[in-house]
């Protein structure tokens, strides 16, 4: 049954990398292939684990960037100061193996037959499993409408770029930028705030259901200014990153 | 230091418990307050990890390994 | 065992002839990762107070003038975190356990110390006496940061690092070994890194 995780005792298994891709200067997906994957939902994340000749062991959580049904990819930026994003970013190559287990997460997951209307608002790499959802309401052939609002630092650092302006006719898709914006940007400029909100989110009479990604500062004060709007607190699905993007 | 959610213990969770966690909803035995185990505040890279009740920051969970062998206390929990 | 992953180092550096100097199982960070079980507290220094107690009673409390007005130390140190990190030379100020215990009279072997926020350690008095622990009050030239347990936390460097409990206001005296917040868990009662005592029975 595709989208369905099958319930069982959760391992550690070694994954092959199957493909790299990079996305911006600093974010790279990564295709594995997982001899035993059980397939996953949309909005589930699995867990890394890499080892160093010594013994060493690092383990952190990235967001499943595929749809059920697709391979498992995920897509990791690199942190200023990070002990894993910058190996898994910048050395891991095609053919190495890294153990993960996964998947993991049934409170952030969304399935085609979730009602809406869908509001997803991602701050950074937080767009990842929002992109997985966004794969998943297609491949599932769902019309239940979205409006998209994606807070990044500067154009080039917008994650699947082509890809959310595929979906452009069939979503309502806003893009905030906080650093700096090109001369002819007519998206918004400056960091989420509860006027922004207020702009581009559902009115809150509509029910909808919002699923909301990033640093931890970014998802609280959207979570706090969504509240502020009328939103029920159970309808808002929060994921938080941490400090900057990583788990 | 930041914070993160129960979606970052979902991992440990599964291992521990066999079955997905963060979308059970618990109440907090100290203000009442429920909420989805994926939305309590968690303390990461720690000697166990622990989650609190994003309300009133009591602890609700607590969970340690120790050689193997996980060890769940649901202290918080109502 | 892991299989290895190709090619990753991880964050970590090792000083020549640093090797003795960092325990089995540990590896060195340049860095001072920020590990909370909970919410930094933050009791304004009016109201804060370390005591030292007894028996549900209190045998002896500074106010935070008259512990900044007892002598201090100037300590460097080695500090080994459970979670596997060890940060090498390591500087401190803050008040000796030798001079505030000093201050009671009291037979009992070991201490409880409790803290802001509700974390408890447990040590044996023989382990915080002798020029072994401190109640620091400044890191690295300048006031601790309320992140790293300011304004005072417990310094016990030969043990591992979760038994020098950030935001310290006093120890409980005891007769006997109670275990605290991690030990209670699972942690060892000791925590010797030269012995590896991370856990209960290690």
């Amino acid at each position: 049954m595709e989208g369905t995780a099958v319930q069982r005792r959760l391992i550690w298994q070694v994954a092959t990398v199957a493909a790299v891709t990079r996305e911006t200067p600093s974010v790279r997906t990564i295709e594995l292939s997982v001899p035993d994957w059980p397939g996953h939902r949309a909005g589930q994340h699995l867990d890394v684990r890499l080892t160093a000749e010594d013994g060493y062991t690092a383990e952190r959580s990235y967001s499943i960037a595929s749809a059920p049904g697709e391979p498992v990819s995920i897509t990791v930026e690199r942190l200023k100061d990070g002990e894993v994003s910058p190996y898994l970013t910048e050395e891991l190559r095609v053919g190495d193996q890294l153990e993960l287990r996964g998947p993991v997460g049934g409170y952030f997951v969304w399935e085609a037959t979730d009602p809406g209307p869908l509001l997803l608002i991602a701050g950074g790499s937080g767009i990842v499993p929002l992109r997985a959802i966004l794969r998943q309401r297609r491949r599932s052939g769902s019309d239940v409408p979205v409006r998209l609002l994606y807070s990044s630092r500067t154009l080039p650092d917008v994650i699947y770029r082509d890809e959310l302006d595929s979906y452009r006719d069939d979503i309502s898709a806003s893009y905030t930028l906080t650093r700096t914006q090109p001369p002819d940007w007519t998206g918004y400029a400056g960091r989420v705030n509860s006027a922004l909100l207020a702009e581009v989110a559902w009115p809150a009479h509509k029910e909808p259901l919002t699923f909301v990604c990033g640093p931890t500062s970014f998802v609280e004060t959207v979570a706090e200014g969504l509240v502020h709007l009328g939103y029920q607190p159970g309808r808002v699905k929060t994921e938080r990153f941490g400090a900057s993007g990583g788990r | 230091m930041d914070t993160l959610d129960g979606n970052a213990l979902a991992g440990l969770f599964a291992e521990v418990f066999g079955a997905e966690m963060t979308n059970v909803t618990v109440t907090c035995r100290t203000c009442g307050f429920t909420a989805a185990i994926g939305e309590t505040v968690v303390y990461p890279r720690l000697p166990g990890a622990v989650a609190r009740c994003r309300n009133c920051t009591a602890m609700l969970i607590v969970i340690t390994k120790v050689r193997g062998v996980n060890c769940v206390d649901m202290l918080g929990l109502a | 065992m892991s299989p290895i992953t190709r090619g990753f180092r991880g964050r970590r550096n090792m000083l020549a002839g640093a090797e003795n100097r960092v325990p089995p199982g540990q590896y060195m960070t340049d860095g001072f990762p920020v590990l909370s079980a909970g919410p930094t507290p933050h009791t304004p220094l009016d109201q804060w107070t370390f005591s030292i107690r007894q028996d549900g009673g209190e045998l002896k409390s500074w106010s935070w003038e008259e512990i900044q007005a007892l002598p201090a130390e100037n300590v460097t140190v080695d500090i080994h975190c459970v979670t596997r990190w060890s940060k090498l030379d390591t500087e401190w100020r803050g008040v000796s356990m030798d001079t505030l215990l000093g201050a009671v009279e009291h037979d009992d072997g070991y201490i409880l110390a409790f803290c802001d926020g509700g974390y408890t350690t447990n040590l044996p008095v023989a382990d915080v006496t002798g020029g072994q622990a401190w109640v620091a009050y400044e890191y690295d030239g300048g006031p601790l940061d309320p992140e790293h347990g300011g304004p005072a936390r417990l310094l016990v460097p030969h043990l591992y690092f979760w038994k020098s409990a950030k935001w310290v206001r006093g120890v409980e005296l005891l007769d006997h070994d109670e275990p605290g917040f991690w030990e209670t868990y699972g942690y060892h009662m000791y925590g010797d890194p030269w012995k590896e005592q991370r856990y209960s029975g290690d």
